[in-house]
């Protein structure tokens, strides 16, 4: 079974991502057996028709797709998949930190596409608590990227408090 | 100035050993070239023409005297022994090697400086007013908010990989000597009606390959909710800005296209869901940050020293260096001078390691120990008694630090450009010896008066070129370097873009270029005019025709279609 890293730890996954290939439509793609996270054109498509499947709810937004779109449904998704397509494209952080932020999501944020160690800190400061490790990198390694900074300055959604409402007071080094 | 403690000094030590993983990761393979590069950008660390460059942050342009004397020894160990100035107040060193680099930012870490976010699409460094906590105009030392910005972009996890790089700057001056709406945002300390410290802020401006001066986004932002507002700003740009065409991915873009009143009401729209949060700065922080800027023990003295006034009465190239390179300090009897790296000979804003051993001395004996960078690439020192400056110029003189050229023509802003930087057209440090042997008459240029001559050498514009009375552009026509002018901008609070004046010049013409451009504003002056004056009164016909004049245009030919901005190599 297919590994990712969830809540800091490596684990098994059976979730599936479905995404659209050349020629296929949101209305007339098959529908995989859940769990399957949904392309966002999808959802919107069929939407009464994923819903009366009675099955664990997953879908993922591309980065140029904002979480607005699933405003209403929030609490219905299982798991909100954010994609980068490449890692430099970070429109997905703030997508991620709008969905804690803004509409309350509590379930899980999963990290899709071209997801590095070196990024996983910030994801996970911008609310992402699973991530789907690009193939070919190493799981085990990339778990370092999590714990990189011991701190951080801004408020974000670990750490809701930015530094200058928490910080010690102490004697300049 | 601000000096960290145990949780500042913590992250910067971490950011270390992350760099340091990395590095030694691509070495062994695990993290390719692409993977790598922007990582190491926003450390600062480029692949240039000859190997690395590194750049290292110096925020808001404060440099202790300790932390000058470390860049000296950095640049001796692992350089060439010669560091640059830029103009967002940074170091660049030149000669790096790649291996060596981890090594390098704990050597800075020591004295609790970095590299981060000196390159990369992220937030820049802060950059502000080089006279901030001591200029006469001022309404509020900036430094404190440039602080707290340093700190809100540091390591932002959601703005790390924005659509392309953000510059901003905070002035709190009568006269903006910080550029600020040349910057992607841009902070205007102000006091509302009330008497209330707050900012106007500035949006969407940039230099590049679309000059354009920022607009007005809000009028009045009350200080404690700078932050909430700029993260909404940066979030908008985060989300909309153009990703499709890096020519096209600034903010100043995306204002364009939403027109700044669109813009600003998407911006005021999402910081009303931030608004009031806990990302709201309460006055006992601002406290915190403003107790590391309080003034040094200034003494109680005249506001004129006559023994300074009989040194400068009698001692003719003490004056000279006084009238160009001392400016007024708020405090009576004290005075900020400039230290100019612009002499004869050197590229602007190259300094030895000597020299800075040389200034850092000169702080710790004359100014508090404490050194700034101009974004015109020079040094200052702000805190000096008006009784010690002829000691003073006497040792700066010693190390080739008083040419008394400081807004001159000489004091030209300039790139390193086509003998060191990747991303040029053409060389540009060259140009700036030019005109340095062309008008090598002390006399003559200051004659000739307050004038910003600056030279980029490729259309990133990292010599402000836009912004001076007199820019000059490298351009590349089939590998050949060629130099366009602009004439008529200028920074401060009279911002403009300079306007081309016609097709380019080849490098040897480009002295004489600047001699006829003088020579019109000579013979048209009035008694109390500048340059940028005289050309605004007379406008731009009479300098584009005498620049022109004589010359075989079969040489020139329109800029070469191939010349365009290029990003971060």
């Amino acid at each position: 079974m297919p590994r990712i890293i969830k809540n800091r730890q490596i684990v098994e996954d059976d979730w599936q991502v479905l995404a659209l290939a050349a020629g296929e439509t949101p209305d007339t793609v098959p529908l995989p057996a859940a769990p399957v996270l949904l392309p966002l054109s999808v959802w919107q498509a069929r939407r009464d028709e994923i819903i009366a499947r009675a099955a664990p709810l997953g879908v993922w937004l591309d980065s140029h797709e904002g979480p607005e779109a699933l405003a209403g449904d929030i609490d219905r998704f299982t798991v909100i998949g954010v994609n980068f397509p490449k890692f430099t494209d970070g429109r997905s952080y703030s997508s991620a930190r709008l969905l804690r932020e803004r509409y309350g999501y509590g379930g899980e944020i999963r990290a899709l596409g071209d997801v590095l160690q070196d990024q996983l800190f910030y994801m996970q400061r911008c609310g992402i608590d699973a991530y789907a490790l690009r193939a070919d990198k190493d799981m085990e390694k990339a778990l370092a990227g999590l714990s990189v900074f011991s701190e951080a300055y801004q408020a974000a959604v670990d750490q809701p408090q930015p530094l200058f409402q928490r910080r010690p007071v102490q004697e300049p080094t | 100035m601000y000096r960290y403690d145990k949780t500042d000094q913590q992250i910067i030590n971490e950011r270390v050993t992350q760099y340091r993983d990395q590095i030694s990761r691509h070495l062994a393979g695990e993290l390719t070239t692409d993977e790598l590069r922007p990582l190491r950008l926003q450390n600062g660390l480029y692949i240039q023409r000859h190997g690395p460059m590194l750049r290292i942050a110096i925020p808001y342009g404060m440099l202790a005297a300790a932390q000058l004397r470390k860049l000296a020894e950095i640049s001796r160990r692992y350089d060439r022994a010669v560091g640059h100035f830029t103009t967002r107040q940074n170091m660049q060193l030149n000669w790096p090697q790649f291996e060596e680099t981890p090594a390098i930012l704990a050597e800075l870490a020591s004295v609790q400086m970095h590299a981060v976010q000196t390159s990369g699409n992220c937030v820049r460094n802060i950059t502000s007013d080089h006279f901030a906590g001591i200029a006469p105009d001022e309404l509020t030392d900036p430094r404190p908010y440039c602080e707290l910005l340093r700190q809100w972009s540091t390591f932002h996890p959601e703005f790390a990989f924005l659509p392309r790089k953000f510059k901003i700057a905070v002035n709190a001056a009568a006269v903006d000597r910080a550029v600020i709406r040349a910057h992607d945002i841009g902070l205007d300390l102000v006091l509302d009606d009330d008497g209330e410290i707050g900012f106007r802020v500035f949006v969407g401006g940039g230099l590049g390959r679309t000059p354009i001066l920022g607009k007005v986004v809000r009028e009045f932002l009350p200080r404690r909710h700078l932050l909430s507002y700029l993260d909404a700003i940066l979030r908008l740009y985060n989300r909309y800005g153009r990703r499709d065409n890096m020519y096209k991915a600034r903010i100043k873009i995306l204002v364009q296209a939403l027109g700044i009143e669109e813009f600003s009401r998407q911006v005021e729209a999402e910081w009303s869901q931030l608004k009031d949060g806990p990302t709201t700065v309460p006055d006992a922080e601002f406290a915190r940050l403003a107790g590391h800027f309080n003034p040094p023990a200034w003494e109680t003295l005249p506001a004129e020293d006559p023994l300074h006034a009989a040194r400068i009465r009698t001692d003719r190239a003490f004056a000279h260096w006084v009238r160009r390179c001392v400016h007024a300090h708020k405090t009576p009897g004290y005075a900020a001078v400039t230290l100019s790296l612009k002499a004869p000979g050197v590229a602007p804003g190259d300094i030895s390691d000597a020299q800075m051993r040389a200034v850092a001395d000169l702080a710790e004996r004359f100014s508090f120990g404490e050194v700034r960078v101009s974004h015109e690439q020079n040094l200052v020192l702000a805190d000096v008694r008006q009784r010690d400056l002829h000691e003073l110029w006497q040792i700066a003189r010693s190390h080739r630090l008083t040419t008394a050229n400081i807004g001159l023509l000489t004091d030209m802003i300039c790139c390193p450009g086509g003998d060191l930087c990747a991303l040029a057209n053409a060389r540009s440090t060259p140009i700036a010896e030019a005109v340095h042997q062309k008008f090598d008459d002390l006399d003559y240029l200051h004659d000739i008066g307050d004038i910003s001559l600056n030279i980029s050498g490729c259309m990133n514009s990292c010599g402000h070129h836009h912004v001076a009375n007199i820019g000059i552009l490298g351009v590349d026509k089939n590998d050949e370097e060629w130099y366009q002018i602009t004439i008529g901008g200028q920074q401060g609070n009279a911002a403009a873009i300079g306007k081309v004046i016609g097709p380019s010049f080849y490098a040897q013409e480009v002295p004489s270029v600047i001699e006829a451009l003088i020579a019109v504003y000579l013979e048209n002056r009035t008694d109390s005019e500048r340059f940028i004056d005289t050309l605004q009164r007379i406008g731009i016909d009479p300098f584009k025709a005498r620049a022109y004049a004589g010359r075989d245009r079969r040489r020139t030919a329109k800029v070469d279609s191939r010349e365009k901005e290029v990003v971060n190599a």
